[in-house]
């Protein structure tokens, strides 16, 4: 395959970056997108040009470290990550663009790089369970109904990969947060910190400078972990619960 | 165990808690557009009075100034739902603004691709309030305070009503805002559900279908009124 790419370049978080057209030529279909890049990047750094930044780690897409926008769809065009995005979602010729993920709490790194430690921010402020160190309790000690043990996996899911921050005409994070409050808040594990949790990740959230939610559902679409609008609708219950009960955020 | 108690846990008061932060503030113009369209229910279902002549419709417009009589005063319930709504606009308004600022400036940058996925009903909501907001203001000028009204007779809201709808831009004019009003409630119905919390995997379908299902008949239900006068059916 001959691909034509246009990929954003920008060297540092302070100088303003565009976006800059490369030829690649050679791409087998079997490829992934990560691997294509790898593949300009050997023959950008043998021309003796800075190669194209980007983030990854597990290439398997478990670690939620990859990410980019690719012709405007976050991940582009499969429900994936970038890193198991393979070439033949693409035609021989195409014009791909590749840009970062673009959110005023992200802001852009180098390249294709964005600083997402705001998620770590909001999981500092409640999504955690307190429990006494030592030895690990008995494992039947805290039966866990299986509709609940469902639910709360389908959130654990979540890679924090911040595609629906990326996709979300308002650069929320509310999907991302809704999966953490929604996996810790049903199960037993974490009722005690119930309320406090989610008082604490929304007040973090806010903090960070994400915008709101207005229930477009980019966020979900784009989610290659598939975690659910209704999420946010469950975190919203659990917050304005918390509210009324008068409990105070958590976090340290 | 570490136990915190370094934590000077001041209770935060309720409202300033809601205001403070983006969920709250949603749910205060979730909570402010639900009281609204409960309002515009009810207030569909009295135009469609209109339909059964003159006597009929005025004698509802004098009713509606005695409801809750002899235990309230004249008009007291009246002025109190003028109370509440105008309060129900003011919160739903400024906190539209106040989020909507918030979201353009969490999302500085745009893609070069703008792919649309979303329904025409969610892009429109910003735009769609200014159109209502406007609405609202043209319509209390025109009906209630009878100021820019041709016939202007102080408790005769048929004729005024038709004297109005007889200029066929005020016509229009309501029924874009109608159309308008649809596609917020289209919108703003399931959406105040989520926000609310009261959405789920189970009832998202139904309560879709239960947006739809409002927004066609208030629109419907509204439209049909200077559609009834510009056709002579009421005159
Ligand atoms: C003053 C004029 C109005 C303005 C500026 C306005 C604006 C807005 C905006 C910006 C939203 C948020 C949409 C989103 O998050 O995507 C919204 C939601 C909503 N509006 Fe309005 N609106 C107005 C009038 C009305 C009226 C007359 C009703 C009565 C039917 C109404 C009912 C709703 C409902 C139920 C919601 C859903 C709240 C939510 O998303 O949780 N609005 N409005
Ligand atoms: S590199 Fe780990 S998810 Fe893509």
């Amino acid at each position: 395959m001959k691909l034509t790419l246009r990929i954003w370049r920008q060297r540092n978080a302070d100088e303003p970056g565009a976006m800059t057209p490369y030829e690649v030529t050679g791409i087998s279909e079997d490829m992934s997108f990560l691997e294509m890049l790898d593949q300009l990047n050997e023959r950008l750094i043998l021309e003796g040009e800075e190669p194209v930044a980007f983030d990854h780690d597990c290439r398997e897409g478990i670690c939620g470290a990859c990410g980019m926008v690719i012709n405007g769809q976050a991940h582009g065009p499969e429900r994936t990550t970038t890193c198991q995005l393979h070439m033949r979602h693409f035609a021989d010729g195409d014009t791909i663009d590749v840009e970062p993920w673009r959110a005023a709490a992200f802001p852009v790194v180098k390249d294709l790089v964005v600083d997402r430690s705001a998620f770590d921010r909001v999981i500092g402020a409640g999504g955690y369970i307190s429990v006494p160190t030592g030895s690990a309790p008995e494992a039947h000690a805290t039966p866990v109904p299986k509709p609940v043990a469902d639910l709360a996996f389908e959130h654990a899911e979540c890679i924090g990969c911040g595609a629906c921050v990326a996709a979300c005409p308002n650069g929320s994070a509310m999907l991302f947060t809704s999966a953490k409050v929604v996996h810790l808040n049903v199960l037993p594990q974490g009722a005690p910190e119930r309320e406090s949790r989610v008082r604490g990740m929304v007040e973090a959230m806010d903090a960070e400078g994400f915008g709101g939610c207005t229930n477009t559902g980019e966020c979900a679409v784009a989610c290659p972990k598939g975690i659910p609008l209704t999420s946010i609708g469950r975190m919203n219950r659990e917050y304005l619960r918390a509210v009324v009960k008068g409990t105070p955020s958590g976090g340290r | 165990m570490a136990l915190a108690t370094t934590r000077t846990a001041r209770d935060p008061s309720l409202i300033g808690s809601l205001w403070r932060s983006t969920v709250g503030k949603k749910a205060v113009m979730a909570g402010t557009g639900l009281i609204m369209l409960a309002y515009l229910v009810a207030h569909m279902l009295g135009n469609l009075k209109v339909f059964f002549g003159a006597g009929e419709f005025n004698r509802y417009g004098h009713w509606i100034r005695t409801i809750g009589e002899p235990f309230l005063h004249h008009m007291w319930f009246l002025w109190l739902a003028r109370v509440v709504l105008t309060a129900s606009v003011v919160l739903h308004g400024v906190s539209a603004y106040q989020l909507s600022r918030r979201d353009l400036a969490a999302r500085p940058a745009k893609y070069r691709h703008s792919r649309r996925r979303s329904s025409y009903a969610t892009r429109t909501m910003r735009w769609g309030g200014v159109i209502l907001a406007l609405f609202i203001i043209w319509h209390i000028l025109d009906l209630t305070t009878l100021t820019v009204n041709p016939n202007h007779q102080e408790g005769h809201p048929y004729q005024n009503l038709v004297a109005s709808f007889d200029r066929w831009y005020v016509s229009a004019f309501y029924i874009a805002a109608m159309l308008a009003l649809g596609l917020h409630i289209r919108h703003g119905f399931w959406s105040a559900a989520q926000t609310l919390g009261a959405n789920s995997p189970r009832r998202d379908r139904a309560l879709k279908a239960m947006a739809n299902l409002l927004a066609a008949v208030l629109t419907c239900g509204f439209i049909a009124v200077p559609v009834g006068v510009l056709t002579g059916v009421v005159s």
